[in-house]
């Protein structure tokens, strides 16, 4: 039997829509309600502890942060979440499989054992996604525009690590 | 599993119950140092070792992971003498191993630090013997279960084989060996012919949790409810505010607070160096705190001293080079004599620009403490340094103080110094929660431990054989160790005296000369052997040049004879003529050195001993209209026997393309007092566009002990990019950073 509800001491007015900026970071929606002007690197940072995108630089000259908006990159520190509202963003966690499987760069680069320190590393992963997604077989040149900066000195890695991804994807779709 | 009789034992074995049955071994695990047996440093510390019963072998590395890729050597190192099973193995990073020994430290682990590639060596001693005394114990636990001699058995990848076939993993054995007691004499080690991990390839243990994004960096740890501290510092060396109004700051939503560092004071050393004066604001996450800052109302009074940039450094270094050195480091027979008399002479000078370490991960540090505990979590390559600041400045014992040790995002020196450490204990202390202190990259310009300047100057003679016969090399530079050790002091860390070309010319003289600095200075990669081997390696150039020699002949001839020459410094106690000859001529023979040259091409050549290593650099590159394009580039590298070539290798890559990157665009200046630069955009890092795509690494094949790889490829490599320069342009360059001199000389 259905237990009565008590009649409301005051009238129900309807509420106004929450505020707030909806974003979807790898898959998953999140509503952000503070500071619009917040950069997206501390969101992902601070709020929803995505460390991946690492702090480097206060003048987005590093590339640490880099990310995937709405299929092109970009850099988290140098985006507000006002910038990113109702956007789709791809982050380093978000790149290997449901099932742990590691996209075919991420592969790549443990393979070809491009680390040393690794602090780099997720930020120039996300622009090596981003220039095969543009150009599946890229040339020196292309990869010359990538501008992320390593410390280390794991260019000649990476390169080689982008070309061997390039070789799988391409052994993949024939 | 039965309790011993030992009480040490029998604690041990209660926390082997937890784990399961685990074998846990320490180091080291022998009579010969009693105060280290094993069980009495297991109680309440990371063990080097531990066995699963199914099998999984964690593997503890335990000096600083800071890019040089000591994890994964480590646990190769350990991992051969147990002969583990790789595929079972994993690697796990050890905080700071310290016990209270009456109120004072007792460093359990023996060597913890990343510090002049020298934890590879010191790991070669110890950690093989752990492996091997692990070994020993599964060996007599499989034989007690099968009843047969232990002589009669044998291991491979985690598994213990008797002589009629039956076998045992590990896992299966690791309960019953951790019952027994270590044999009071270590095992024998392996013979070389039968390693099966050291001199193989490896990729970094690491790598997958870096490639996902999962690998924390101290920068990337939180504990519950900590407060985000950024802190705005005094710009001015040795300054102090003069004005403070934080209203707008407390203003801003998620501040909780606003707190002052005082300005610093030789009566109150809080670690290795002194803290800037400075205001820090508190904040719920980091993004507040930074715009609290940004809010401060502030204004500094400078020191005592202004600050000292490189001009007026440089000015300095021309009057004090008039006098008499600080210290004559090395005199032979009669250079001034010798000079007079000469065929030829020759002089030059030499001067390079004050730097920063610009590590990409930004000092930092996350500090928990109460009158009970401190914790500290921070990109640190001295965790006893660290240690001590902790313990000064919470007065703990050494057994409250938990120094961890995360992966760094570099260090290149800059995290050995502990002033964010102790800027962030004094900071939680006041705060009363866990705080996690975060500089920005600005900051850490502006704040950094510099590499020191210097002027060098150089004469050479020879004789009418072309024979050098004099060499005199005398430096001015603002020692990184005035203000830390007595003035006596200061050249050690400015001049090695056994460094080459002594030993090979008659008439030496070395001689050091003391500059003032109101900047900070600190340890940097290869520290003055990375400045010194550019003015050896450059004016020698030079001299073959002028006495129209093939570079690499001289240098040979130079070398002579294959000998030992007796070493003092770091990487002694000898060098070896022959080994630094043989890597030279590789390099030379791997750029087609002695081939007919592209025209327009320039080759260069330089090479160098540091910490042990010897290592030798060739470059080819070309100008195209005013853009430099290095088209191959050779490291050719004796450094022992080389525990992982792959993480070798990325070490002498890595360090040949930093080398370029500092040497050609890296300078600290001062402006209006304070230093000027405040990013990578006004210090620039180079990118993949401006360097080589490939860097061809040789190792020299060697039985020698393991002696690191993280500095030795860095010295010779600038010196070998500006000597190709002069090949290809005829224009010399003397001094770093070099692009900008060279554009102007152009």
């Amino acid at each position: 039997m259905p237990q009565r509800i008590p009649n409301p001491s005051a009238p129900i007015t309807p509420q106004p829509i929450r505020s707030g900026i909806d974003v979807a970071i790898n898959g998953q929606h999140f509503r952000h309600t503070g500071d619009p002007d917040l950069p997206l690197l501390w969101y992902l940072r601070d709020v929803l502890r995505l460390t991946g995108c690492k702090y480097g630089c206060d003048d987005h000259s590093c590339g640490a942060c880099s990310v995937i908006v709405n299929g092109k990159l970009g850099r988290a520190c140098a985006l507000t979440m006002h910038d990113v509202a109702n956007a789709a963003i791809t982050t380093v966690e978000g790149l290997a499989g449901p099932d742990g499987k590691l996209h075919p760069v991420q592969q790549a680069w443990i393979d070809e054992d491009a680390i040393l320190c690794g602090y780099c590393q997720a930020g120039q992963i996300m622009a090596a996604v981003d220039l095969l997604g543009r150009k599946p077989q890229p040339t020196d040149a292309d990869i010359d525009g990538i501008t992320n900066l390593c410390r280390c000195g794991s260019y000649p890695r990476i390169r080689r690590a982008i070309k061997r991804a390039a070789k799988t994807v391409q052994g993949r779709s024939r | 599993m039965t309790a011993g009789h030992d009480p040490a034992r029998r604690r041990f074995l209660q926390i082997l119950g937890t784990a399961s049955g685990a074998l846990v071994v320490g180091l080291p695990a022998f009579a010969w140092t009693p105060d280290q047996l094993l069980g009495q440093n297991l109680i309440r510390l990371n063990p080097y070792l531990r066995i699963e019963p199914d099998g999984t072998t964690v593997i503890g590395a335990r000096d600083p992971e800071v890019g040089q890729g000591i994890r994964t050597a480590e646990t190769r190192i350990l991992a051969e003498e147990l002969d583990a099973d790789w595929n079972h193995v994993v690697a796990a990073p050890m905080a700071l191993g310290v016990t209270n020994a009456g109120g004072e430290p007792h460093w359990i682990y023996n060597h913890q630090m990343a510090w002049g590639s020298n934890s590879v060596p010191a790991a070669w001693n110890d950690l093989r013997a752990v492996g091997a005394a692990a070994r020993q114990l599964l060996l007599r636990a499989a034989a007690q279960r099968w009843g047969v001699n232990v002589a009669s058995l044998r291991t491979l990848r985690g598994v213990v084989t008797a002589a009629d076939g039956r076998k045992l993993g590990y896992g299966e054995l690791a309960q019953a060996a951790a019952a027994l007691t270590p044999a009071a004499i270590a095992p024998a080690l392996k013979s070389p012919s039968q390693y099966l991990l050291v001199g193989q390839d490896a990729g970094d243990v690491d790598a997958h949790d870096i490639v996902t994004g999962h690998q924390h960096f101290a920068i990337d740890d939180w504990r519950g409810d900590t407060l985000v501290a950024v802190v705005a510092r005094c710009p001015y060396p040795g300054g102090k505010l003069a004005h403070l109004d934080d209203a707008r700051t407390l203003k801003v939503k998620g501040v909780s607070k606003v707190m002052t560092i005082p300005a610093p004071s030789a009566a109150r050393a809080t670690g290795t160096q002194q803290l800037a004066a400075g205001v820090a604001v508190l904040a719920h996450d980091t993004w507040s705190a930074l715009q609290g800052v940004a809010k401060l109302d502030l204004r500094w009074q400078p020191g005592a001293t202004a600050a000292h940039g490189d001009d007026t450094l440089a000015q300095s270094a021309a009057a004090v080079l008039q006098g008499d050195p600080t210290e004559a480091v090395r005199s032979d027979g009669d250079f001034a004599h010798t000079a007079k008399r000469a065929r030829y002479n020759f002089q030059a000078e030499y001067r390079f620009a004050t730097i920063a370490h610009a590590e990409l991960e930004p000092p930092n540090a996350l500090v928990q403490v109460d009158d009970q505990r401190a914790v500290v979590i921070a990109p640190v390559q001295n965790p006893r340094a660290t240690f001590e600041t902790v313990r000064r400045l919470t007065g703990l014992d050494p057994d409250q103080i938990e120094i961890q040790l995360p992966r760094a995002g570099g260090g290149f020196g800059r995290f050995l110094e502990t002033d964010y450490v102790a800027e962030a204990v004094l900071l939680a202390k006041a705060a009363g929660k866990p705080l996690k202190l975060m500089w920005t990259r600005a900051d850490a310009f502006a704040h950094d431990t510099y590499r020191p300047f210097s002027v060098h100057r150089l004469q050479a003679c020879a004789d009418r054989k072309r024979k050098l016969t004099g060499w005199q090399h005398r430096i001015a530079s603002t020692s990184r160790l005035a203000g830390r050790e007595p003035r006596p002091r200061w050249w050690l860390s400015e001049m090695h005296p056994d460094d080459l070309p002594a030993g090979l010319i008659d008439n030496l003289q070395y001689a050091w000369y003391a500059l003032d600095s109101s900047l900070p200075r600190g340890s940097y990669r290869a520290s003055a052997h990375a400045v010194n081997a550019f003015a050896t390696e450059c004016f020698i150039d030079e001299i073959a040049h002028n006495l129209k020699q093939d570079a690499l002949q001289f240098r040979l001839t130079l070398l002579g004879a294959p000998r030992q020459l007796p070493y003092r410094g770091h990487g002694g106690p000898v060098l070896d003529t022959g080994r630094l000859a043989y890597v030279l001529k590789l390099a030379a023979d791997a750029i087609g050195w002695s081939r007919p040259h592209t025209h327009g091409h320039g080759f260069g050549l330089a090479c160098h001993f540091t910490f042990g290593g010897y290592v030798a650099h060739a470059v080819e590159l070309s100008m195209e209209g005013t853009r430099l394009i290095i088209h191959n580039v050779v490291c050719a590298a004796d450094i022992g026997r080389v525990v992982n070539p792959l993480g070798a290798r990325a070490a002498l890559v890595g360090a040949t393309l930093d080398g370029f990157s500092t040497a050609l665009h890296q300078q600290i200046t001062v402006k209006d007092g304070h230093i000027a630069q405040r990013g990578f955009n006004d210090y620039p890092l180079a990118t993949m566009a401006e360097m080589p795509r490939a860097v061809q690494v040789i190792l020299v094949p060697s039985t020698q002990s393991p002696a690191g790889a993280f500095a030795m490829g860095f010295p010779s490599a600038a010196p070998a990019l500006a000597n190709a320069l002069f090949a290809g342009t005829t224009v010399r360059v003397r001094q770093m950073p070099i692009w900008p001199e060279f554009m102007r000389l152009l």
